[in-house]
């Protein structure tokens, strides 16, 4: 057992699962991360290195990934907005890399100290251009630890960025955690065939990939514009669009094993559904609405917000009267909640955005 | 690096060159007829031959603009990143792979404008990369706008009526900011070029060179000085060798090519990190 706080435990996890790249930028509440990096990664011959900001950082981080050392930046909000331009170029070109994103309230500088969840359509949307995205979103600090393993496996295997999105509570709140002595890492295979057959991009390369990095003698051509399959720029309309499918496929062909979510008392008349600190409470919020009212009260927490899980919340929620979505923001991830099960069920929104955690008894109030 | 090139026959050289190039995928380039990005090119690419730098151990990291496609066009891992950021790039490749030559080509816009704040900290950092800006006063790629060199009062398509910016001394941030080796050369001394790009590649840390290029399209057309052959002559008749001035820095008006600075090379970022390394490992 051992005293972490999450965003230690997210390091943690970092390194336990070949992170061995850091470059980012100070910035509350998510600094912890990049202290404990700043440490570690020398100690097992990794490289941390803090940039100028976080455009900078994520593009150094997108270098790495490119030079082909598993490689992770972390920040909060403001950050996160600096970082969606690097973003869009880790997802166009197919850099397997971690973001962190501890979230504090905004807009523009915000609340530094206070948690929030409103990163969760930037998160999704935030950088220009159709684009699939991968979101997970720890609720305590083992989490913390294994969702930000899973980011890694996620990431090398379908060839993404992932996005780790915490909140303050989940980062700074301390739990004595038992980690696990062994891990399932995702090894991706190197590039085995000669250099005039690779195609950085084949189909046979989307997910699962055999890929080249910098250095290995593949004279690799990275870009940011849509691309054909050996990576040089095109503007034919039948390969943008190709480019642009290739992207999507990796979440459609792959839905059957790449949702995360729990659940419990689904049959329940009430369902809440919740991500993250705010999950915390409603698991609260159940428990003692149970022990007075005798009434089961159903929990889905989303372990991964993104990509949503439509199909399968309209087949959960099926024997459900009322679907009710704590959140602290002002209702995003109801909005996409409402959208595929409202025909079917209505779907209360419990709102917190002052910069406080939510309290089991707003939720109490709404069940 | 050895000097590979010595004792090649004529033919063997032109093979060795035509081979640094991506021939059959990426040519025709897109470059206008008359730009000075080409020559810019092939003098670098001759000097990477002559210092001895395999393609195999070579990156060509650029961002967005005309002077940014030459990435796509040398055949050796290639970088292609965003409009600003080829030098945080470069940082993270150098630092995961030191052993990879990386070279970063940017121009006056990329580096300066939208990438300068990544400029000055890659030099503070002395990040061992070698930086070919090509400075053509001008962001040619969208048509000619006014960039950080583009002269005070000049006209462009955004300073219709002239331009009131004071305009950037690359070479004089590039020794503020920490470089080991700043030099300046133009694509009509392309033997000065060659010989500035091989210092500049033989270097250890952050070494930068300015090229002064025409681009008759989008600058000449504004400033009324014509073709690429007439601009060719105004970039000869402006250029003023650094070794018959007192001092280069004060000159106005002029091109000073040749070495600006070129100090005592201290241990670049890399090795510096190593050190950090041994630290934390308890082994310093």
């Amino acid at each position: 057992m051992q005293l972490l706080s999450g965003n230690e435990a997210c390091a943690v996890g970092a390194v336990r699962a070949g992170v061995r790249f850091f470059a980012g930028y100070p910035i509350t509440p998510s600094t912890e991360i990049a202290e404990y990096l700043a440490r570690e990664l020398p100690r097992i011959g990794g490289t941390f290195i803090q940039m100028e900001d976080e455009i900078a950082s994520i593009c150094c981080m997108n270098g790495a990934t490119a030079a082909g050392v598993k490689a992770m930046t972390a920040t909060s909000g403001p950050g996160f907005s600096l970082m969606q331009e690097g973003l869009g170029y880790s997802i166009m070109s197919e850099l397997p890399c971690i973001i962190v994103n501890v979230m504090r309230g905004g807009p523009a500088t915000g609340t530094p100290t206070r948690t929030s969840q409103s990163d969760v359509m930037q998160a999704r949307h935030g950088t220009h251009g159709d684009h699939p995205i991968v979101a997970l979103c720890p609720w305590d600090v083992r989490e913390c630890f294994d969702l930000t393993v899973e980011a890694v496996n996620l990431s090398e295997r379908l060839r993404i960025p992932v996005i780790v999105l915490m909140d303050e509570v989940v980062g700074h709140m301390r739990e004595a955690v038992e980690l696990p002595a062994e891990l399932k890492l995702w090894q991706s295979a190197k590039a085995k065939v000669p250099r005039e057959g690779y195609y950085h991009y084949d189909d046979s390369n989307n997910y699962d990939a055999c890929i080249a990095s910098f250095g290995e003698g593949y004279r690799v051509h990275l870009t940011g514009l849509t691309h054909r399959k050996d990576g040089f720029p095109t503007d034919d309309p039948e390969i943008i669009k190709w480019n642009m499918d290739r992207l999507r496929k990796k979440i459609d062909d792959n839905q059957d094993w790449l949702w995360d979510l729990t659940y419990e008392d689904l049959g329940s008349e009430t369902v809440i559904v919740c991500y993250g600190s705010a999950a915390r409470s409603a698991m609260d919020a159940k428990r003692q609405f149970e022990q007075k009212t005798g009434r089961r009260v159903g929990i889905l927490r989303l372990r991964m917000v993104w990509p949503f899980p439509t199909e399968r919340m309209i087949s959960l929620m099926k024997s459900a009267r009322r679907v009710i979505v704590p959140e602290m923001n002002q209702g995003q991830l109801n909005r996409t909640i409402e959208r595929s099960v409202s025909r079917h069920v209505p779907v209360i929104s419990v709102q917190r955005y002052d910069g406080e955690m939510l309290t089991p008894e707003e939720i109490i109030e709404a069940l | 690096m050895a000097d590979e090139h010595v004792g090649l026959t004529e033919s063997e050289q032109v093979s060795r060159f035509l081979d640094y190039f991506r021939v059959d995928e990426r040519f025709p380039h897109i470059l206008c007829p008359g730009c000075g990005i080409g020559t810019a090119m092939n003098t670098v690419i001759r000097a990477f031959i002559e210092t001895g730098v395999s393609q195999d151990e070579l990156c060509v990291v650029s961002g967005i603009g005309c002077s940014s496609r030459i990435s796509g066009y040398v055949d050796c891992d290639t970088f292609h990143t965003l409009h600003g950021r080829a030098l945080p790039a470069a940082t993270g490749v150098k630092l995961a792979r030191p052993n990879l030559k990386v070279v970063v080509f940017g121009g006056d816009g990329d580096m300066l404008a939208i990438g300068g704040n990544h400029f000055i900290h890659a030099a503070r950092r002395n990040i061992d990369v070698t930086v070919f800006v090509l400075n053509n006063f001008t962001y040619a790629m969208t048509g000619g706008q006014y960039s950080p060199t583009t002269p005070t009062h000049e006209r462009a398509a955004t300073a219709p009526y002239g331009n009131v910016e004071r305009d950037f001394d690359i070479c004089f941030m590039a020794r503020a900011t920490g470089a080991m080796f700043v030099a300046r050369s133009t694509t009509f001394h392309v033997a000065h070029l060659k010989k500035m790009a091989k210092l500049a590649l033989s270097k250890r840390g952050f070494s930068v060179v300015e090229i002064i290029s025409q681009c008759p399209t989008f600058y000449g057309r504004h400033q009324g000085l014509g073709d690429a052959v007439k601009m060719l002559e105004w970039i000869r008749d402006r250029s003023v060798d650094a070794s018959k001035v007192t001092d280069p820095w004060q000159v106005q008006d002029k091109f000073v090519i040749g070495v600006l600075h070129d100090r005592e090379e201290v241990p670049p970022y890399s090795k510096l990190y190593e050190q950090v390394r041994a630290r934390a490992q308890g082994k310093a």
